[in-house]
């Protein structure tokens, strides 16, 4: 019972959490890629813009002295989604819809895409450092320990943040695919998501669609970025340890369909730390014989990001449009 | 246009003069040797995606696989690894993977219809697993004898020069590997695959200790020419001369290998085979109607740019003399070499050439010039009483990335085509 519960503190909880960060970037980047067909490699760095303005936002409502029962890095988050959905729209507005208006190749926005993120990281190194914050310097973080009802086993372990991170992306994916079904701009996302000259000439509003999904797209980073700040410490460099996984995550639920990008982001974030678990650990209540091996791990620690990109390129060859099927570019 | 893109170099000439006046010379010969094994690069990335239109983000692995192959190569003998049972177990491990890799291959051959078809899939899976098991049980017992006896592996202590034809060679090898199993991909997915596989290459190069010591680093590495040492043993007294000496022997060995290089892919872009690379890149369904073998010439190509790229990162390893897993970043080591040939002129040798050897200048200047700004506006904001900026020097490094960006940025927008673009010559010129 006690191995358990290490399992499901260690790898059911955790992989959850990173399970959500996942996905909430990973429906940005492949909604991005339906709609306007081209790997937007800035998304990292549009997620610790995210994370970076929530930290500002906190040491404001601190200054103000607003004391809230949930982290304030929680409560600010809708401000911080707000305001960089805004950048977000800004940075198409600035960067990509200019080259859009010239009619280049998706390619040429990629490659635009990369100086976005480059401009980025060396913006917010510019002004924040290269040191880490967390968010809880001034406020403790809190540990829930539940104790099951049996004798000697150990608690099952879940902090304040992973709670928050996992209900929120329930809520976040709930409101999503209701804004997909049900609303007009959402269904018109979709019908562009599948063939954009027929959404077109059906009268769609197909700038406003364009200016959907960077507001959903930059929240969501947003979401996901501070989440991910809260849940372990805010860095200014995830970059690319955060947006390789991301696109393997869309990738794996074939990019451009948002349903697939948040299996694909739960089925990273399992992957990853059931490869670095340590299997033996389940067997250590029995009598195992002598040869059996003390270390079962898929792989050592040190290659836990690795794990993601190895099923990136795996996917990538052996079933390029995913899990389900996505669009091409 | 002949004579605007002479301008621009002789534009470029006077920058590295002027370089030469600001700074030392020694300093100035430092850049240029950078910038000449990244105009290699550059040269590399051209090839591949200015002729042949593939799209490799993975430039970073091919310099680290360059740069881990000379230090192996020029590092001088480690004898407490060959008198321990370390070799032995190495070659262990690699029956190991071959014989994995042979039932891997075995498998990969049971046909597609037929009887086992249903289990090919099952069986391919199994296979990679007991093959993985059984390099695992090999590889690990080894990885730790070498790191508790010998450190590591060492190197063979064969000159410089052999180090930088190897490190060509593996990155042709791994490039085939990558090839045959990606080039399937189009644009934006082999984008991802290849930055992919890049970072593998990056965690595999960092971890495996017993091989290329992590990241405690290596050093020193072993220079091709005589070292500023060397040159004072010769008999020249004064030190600068004999670092200028010294610096000036590496720059023309590199000089004169870009050099031969570029005349032979000159001639190679000029001939039909360059045609042929070029119609495939435009319309590669239009090339393979023509009887074109797209898939292998696509992989050719891949494969060469892959061997300048680790020639060039071989030569960045040999002479910082440090092979340093952690310092390989995929900004400065893959996208700057993009902004190279997205400012140089994607398509043409001489913008490859001359974007690999200015935006590395302008890289290497931008933080002392971003220092300077820095201290400018920190003085007046001081005057100004708002205080002076903290860290100048930190931020200052954070700025380059920053240019990067804006120049990426602007030549998309302003002059997609590069500084020196890409010309086709048709029959009536």
């Amino acid at each position: 019972m006690n191995e358990f519960i290490f399992f499901l503190n260690k790898v059911i909880i955790s992989g959850a959490t990173l399970g959500s960060v996942y996905a909430l970037g990973a429906v940005g980047v492949t909604l991005i890629f339906g709609i306007l067909r081209f790997a937007h490699f800035a998304h990292g760095d549009m997620m610790t813009l995210g994370a970076f303005i929530s930290f500002m936002l906190v040491g404001v409502f601190q200054s103000l002295g607003i004391q809230t029962p949930l982290p304030t890095g929680f409560i600010v988050l809708p401000f911080a989604m707000a305001i960089t959905a805004g950048l977000a729209l800004g940075i198409d507005k600035g960067f990509y819809q200019p080259l859009r208006a010239k009619g280049v190749k998706t390619v040429t926005l990629l490659i635009a895409s990369i100086g976005v993120t480059l401009m980025l990281q060396g913006l917010i190194r510019l002004f924040a450092g290269t040191a880490t914050r967390s968010f809880f310097e001034n406020e403790p973080k809190d540990l829930f320990r539940y104790k099951l009802p049996i004798e000697g086993v150990r608690s099952i372990n879940i902090s304040e943040p992973q709670i928050l991170v996992i209900l929120t992306t329930i809520v976040a994916v709930l409101v999503l695919h209701f804004f997909l079904t049900r609303s007009r701009i959402g269904k018109g996302m979709r019908a562009m998501a599948d063939n954009p000259s027929l959404a077109q000439v059906s009268g769609i509003n197909t700038a406003g669609v364009v200016r959907a999904t960077w507001i959903i797209a930059g929240s969501l980073a947003a979401m996901a970025g501070t989440m991910l700040a809260l849940d372990v410490i805010l860095k200014p460099d995830l970059a690319f340890n955060i947006v390789l996984p991301i696109f393997a995550a869309a990738v794996v639920g074939g990019l451009g369909h948002s349903y697939g990008a948040i299996a694909g982001g739960f089925l990273i974030g399992f992957a990853e730390t059931m490869s670095v678990f340590n299997w033996s650990i389940m067997f250590r209540g029995y009598d195992m014989p002598e040869w059996f091996p003390s270390d079962l791990s898929l792989v050592p620690t040190e290659y836990k990001l690795t794990v993601a990109f190895i099923i990136l390129v795996v996917v990538l060859l052996v079933r390029p449009q995913g899990i389900f099927k996505g669009a091409s570019s | 246009m002949i004579r605007r893109d002479a301008i621009l170099f002789a534009g470029l000439g006077v920058l590295v003069l002027a370089l030469a006046n600001w700074f030392s010379v020694p300093y100035t010969l430092q850049i240029l040797v950078n910038a000449f094994a990244y105009a290699l690069i550059a040269l590399g990335l051209n090839v591949q995606w200015g002729y042949a239109g593939l799209f490799n983000f993975g430039v970073m692995g091919f310099l680290m696989v360059g740069g881990a192959s000379v230090t192996f190569i020029s590092y001088p003998l480690n004898d407490a690894f060959w008198s321990s049972d370390g070799p032995f177990m190495l070659f262990k491990a690699l029956l190991a993977a071959i014989a994995g890799g042979a039932l891997i291959w075995g498998v990969t051959r049971i046909p597609k219809k037929g009887n086992l078809a249903k289990l090919r899939g099952f069986l391919l899976v199994i296979a990679w697993a007991v093959a993985y098991v059984v390099y695992r049980s090999q590889i690990d017992p080894a990885a730790r004898l070498i790191e508790a006896e010998a450190d590591f592996i060492g190197g063979l202590g064969l000159p410089a020069i052999f180090g930088w034809v190897f490190g060509g060679i593996m990155a042709g090898i791994i490039a085939y590997i990558i090839g045959k199993i990606c080039l399937g991909l189009r644009t934006d997915y082999l984008a991802i695959a290849t930055i992919g596989v890049s970072e593998i290459i990056r965690a595999l190069i960092k971890n495996m200790d017993w091989l290329t010591r992590g990241t405690l680093t290596v050093s020193p590495v072993p220079w091709p020419s005589p070292l500023p040492a060397d040159v004072t043993a010769a008999g020249i007294a004064n030190p600068d001369m004999a670092i200028l000496m010294a610096r000036s022997g590496f720059l023309a060995i590199v000089m004169l290998l870009v050099g031969v290089i570029f005349f032979f892919l000159q001639r190679a872009y000029e001939g039909p085979w360059g045609r042929m690379m070029r119609a495939i890149r435009d319309n590669h369904v239009a090339a393979g109607s023509i009887g074109k073998n797209v898939t292998k010439r696509e992989l050719e190509i891949f494969v060469l740019g892959a061997v300048l790229m680790g020639i060039g990162g071989a030569i960045l390893t040999s002479y910082v003399q440090l092979l340093d897993p952690s310092g390989y970043q995929p900004i400065n080591h893959t996208f700057i070499v993009w902004v190279m040939i997205i400012v140089g002129g994607a398509g043409n040798n001489y913008g490859a050439l001359f974007g690999g050897i200015f935006i590395y200048i302008v890289w290497t200047i931008s933080e002392p010039a971003s220092v300077i700004l820095f201290s400018f506006i920190s003085d007046m904001s001081e005057g100004m009483r708002f205080g002076a900026i903290p860290d100048i020097e930190a931020r200052a490094l954070q700025m380059r990335v920053f240019v990067l960006g804006i120049v990426i940025t602007f030549a998309l927008r302003y002059a997609p085509q590069g500084m020196i673009p890409e010309r086709v010559r048709t029959q009536e010129s």
